[in-house]
């Protein structure tokens, strides 16, 4: 297990990259710490696969070094940084059998034999592969084929990271829900570095203590479920996150109020002095209340999703959603009004800090 | 009881029966009728039985073209097929050298039999190639047409030449057809680069290995433009193939009987030998 470093790294598919748009990965820097579960969380095309990969070294940053404690990997082989990875669509060796399978990362690396039997037996009874260890590998279904693929991933015990591409993309989702409970439990146990790349909020929530936000090629927020939920650092991980998104909509701030249209909204605090660029109020749907006092708004729809009503309305001119019990009624006047808890400032996107 | 049966639909496949029939089916009849009858010419015909089949199957000419052909068709398979494979695992996987190598590799097919024949009988001389000069002048004692030996390798030579291609595209084309996480996969797993063409590239090109066995087995089994315009069978009778033997036989000699027997034998073993390997390989794919 090991402490990953990430000390500014770009990259680029192209050979000459110029301006920005050409980096696929920005510039990220960050250490993933030792035996933490991370997952790397953003939507298709935002460089979570290009950062998963420099990390095992299947690709070479354009810039920037990658460090596993301390010790500078960037220019190693895969085999050299000793890493685990599964990929997205089972990778499976057909010809051979679901034991052989498991065994082969080992008997490349020249394990003893005796030790190869025990770890491939403990990994096909975690991964519940043990009835069909002598089965060849081709005839099985996509699911099992991904379980030799996780299988693979786990067997050997001494890696630094294993990592995790979108491993459950073709899994049926109770077994999802099967499989991230292992994974999350062999981390407990073995206390493995893992990086869980996914584009699914709960995946993402569930299986990691720090998710990693992304978006075009950068970080934009590192936290705990909780924080991310609390406090987007952008409004992006406002939108991405929560179902449905944070309401965002563009205000001017007035000391400890904001003015959007003919309401005026009482801040938690006041923003910094001297912030620029387009204002935004961000609010998720579970702070804002509906009632019968507050600013008026008209209803467009109520969907009931079953545990609580999300209620779609048009407010100042905007659409507005808002998250009511499953139990409460529909006001015949609607109002709303803004927990302040829940409500962030963001300036050109980025959170702005509020004093008190 | 309820159905009702439509024969008319029939009547549509007919054009195409009919085509069939006048390509395929009547000439081989023809073949077959000649196999079975004798002729002392003006046209008339009478029974002969299984009198030609009995001649061809106890004449040492046919069993030694036979052998030739057999040898020949060995050679080939063992050559062109792992020099196809190797040749294709090396070839460019993108970039501007995939357009490149394409086209050089698929120039030899497009050559006319006759003209690589024609192009190799040149290309050997002693007197006028540029390859049997050189051999010449660098002091080897080669000339095809004299030396048996010189006249195989000749011969095999130029088949090399022509139609490893083949082999070469029908294994790109599988090896172009692994997703790249196989290999990104093997390099997580450490594997070595023979393990990943004994485990990876090997298995994904099992299907088209067949296919490319099976059309250079049939295709250098039944070779015939080649070698005739290169050696004309000789020197002697050493590269005489069974094809160009029953070329000799029916039209240089005009012994339509003995032939037409020959063709039917040479036609069940191109068959059973294809159905064989076909077989053999299958079982083999289905078995792993």
């Amino acid at each position: 297990m090991a402490r990953i470093d990430c000390n500014h790294i770009r990259h680029a598919y192209g050979p000459h990259p110029k301006s920005d748009k050409d980096y696929a990965l920005k510039e990220v820097h960050h250490a993933f710490e030792d035996g933490g579960a991370y997952a790397l969380l953003g939507p298709s095309g935002c460089g979570k696969t290009t950062l998963l990969n420099i990390i095992s070294g299947l690709l070479y940053p354009s810039h920037g070094e990658l460090l596993f404690d301390g010790k500078d990997v960037t220019n190693l082989s895969t085999q050299e940084r000793n890493i685990a990875q599964v990929f997205q669509f089972p990778v499976i060796y057909d010809t051979m059998t679901v034991y052989d399978n498991l065994a082969f990362p080992l008997r490349n690396r020249g394990v003893a034999e005796p030790d190869v039997d025990r770890k491939v037996r403990e990994t096909l009874d975690m991964t519940g592969l043990a009835d069909m260890a002598k089965r060849k590998a081709r005839g099985l279904t996509a699911d099992q084929k991904q379980k030799i693929s996780l299988g693979r991933g786990l067997v050997r015990s001494d890696v630094n990271a294993i990592l995790f591409d979108e491993p459950l993309t073709v899994i049926d989702p109770h077994m999802k829900w099967v499989l991230r409970s292992q994974l999350k439990q062999l981390h407990r146990r073995f206390g493995f570095t893992m990086v869980y790349v996914t584009h699914d909020q709960t995946e993402a929530l569930t299986f990691a203590e720090n998710v990693v936000v992304m978006y075009e090629g950068e970080i934009v927020q590192i936290g705990s479920p909780a924080e991310l939920f609390e406090r987007p650092k952008h409004t992006f991980v406002g939108y991405f996150i929560g179902s449905p998104g944070m309401n965002v909509m563009p205000v001017a701030v007035e000391g400890r109020s904001a003015r959007l249209g003919s309401q005026t909204i009482e801040l938690p605090g006041a923003p910094k002095a001297g912030i620029t660029g387009a204002i935004e109020l961000g609010i998720r749907p579970e702070y804002v209340r509906l009632g019968a006092s507050g600013m008026p708004v008209s209803i467009r729809k109520v969907e009931d999703i079953g545990r609580h009503k999300v209620v779609r309305a048009s407010f100042e001119g905007r659409d507005i959603a808002a998250i009511v019990g499953e139990d409460e009624d529909i006001p015949a006047d609607p109002k709303i009004a803004f927990d302040p808890a829940g409500i962030n400032i963001y300036a050109d996107s980025w959170r702005v800090e509020m004093g008190g | 009881m309820g159905r009702t049966w439509n024969n008319k639909a029939w009547f549509m496949v007919l054009p195409v029966l009919l085509l069939v029939a006048f390509s395929a089916i009547i000439p081989l009849m023809t073949v077959v009728n000649y196999s079975v009858q004798d002729t002392f010419g003006n046209n008339v015909f009478f029974w002969a039985g299984a009198e030609w089949f009995e001649e061809i199957l106890h004449s040492d000419r046919f069993w030694e073209a036979m052998g030739r052909n057999l040898v020949f068709s060995a050679i080939i398979l063992v050559i062109e097929i792992p020099l196809g494979i190797f040749i294709a695992l090396n070839m460019p996987k993108k970039g501007w050298g995939v357009p490149v190598c394409l086209v050089l590799m698929a120039l030899p097919l497009l050559i006319p039999w006759n003209v690589v024949g024609t192009i190799w009988q040149v290309f050997g001389r002693v007197d006028i190639g540029l390859l049997g000069y050189t051999l010449r002048a660098l002091g080897f004692d080669y000339n095809y047409v004299n030396d048996p030996f010189d006249a195989w390798i000749t011969v095999i030579v130029m088949d090399v030449w022509h139609w490893t291609s083949l082999v070469v595209l029908l294994c790109y084309a599988g090896l172009v057809s692994i997703p790249d996480a196989y290999y990104q996969a093997a390099k997580i797993d450490g594997a070595s680069r023979w393990a990943i063409f004994r485990y990876i590239q090997l298995p994904k090109m099992n299907r088209v290995l067949l296919i490319a066995v099976l059309l250079r087995f049939m295709d250098s089994f039944m070779i015939y433009t080649e070698p005739f315009v290169v050696t004309g069978g000789g020197p002697g009778n050493t590269t005489t193939f069974l094809s160009i033997d029953l070329v000799k036989l029916a039209i240089g000699e005009f012994n339509l009987g003995e032939a037409a027997a020959m063709s039917i034998i040479y036609f069940l073993i191109v068959m059973l030998l294809s159905w064989v390997f076909y077989t053999v390989m299958t079982a083999y794919d289905a078995e792993r």
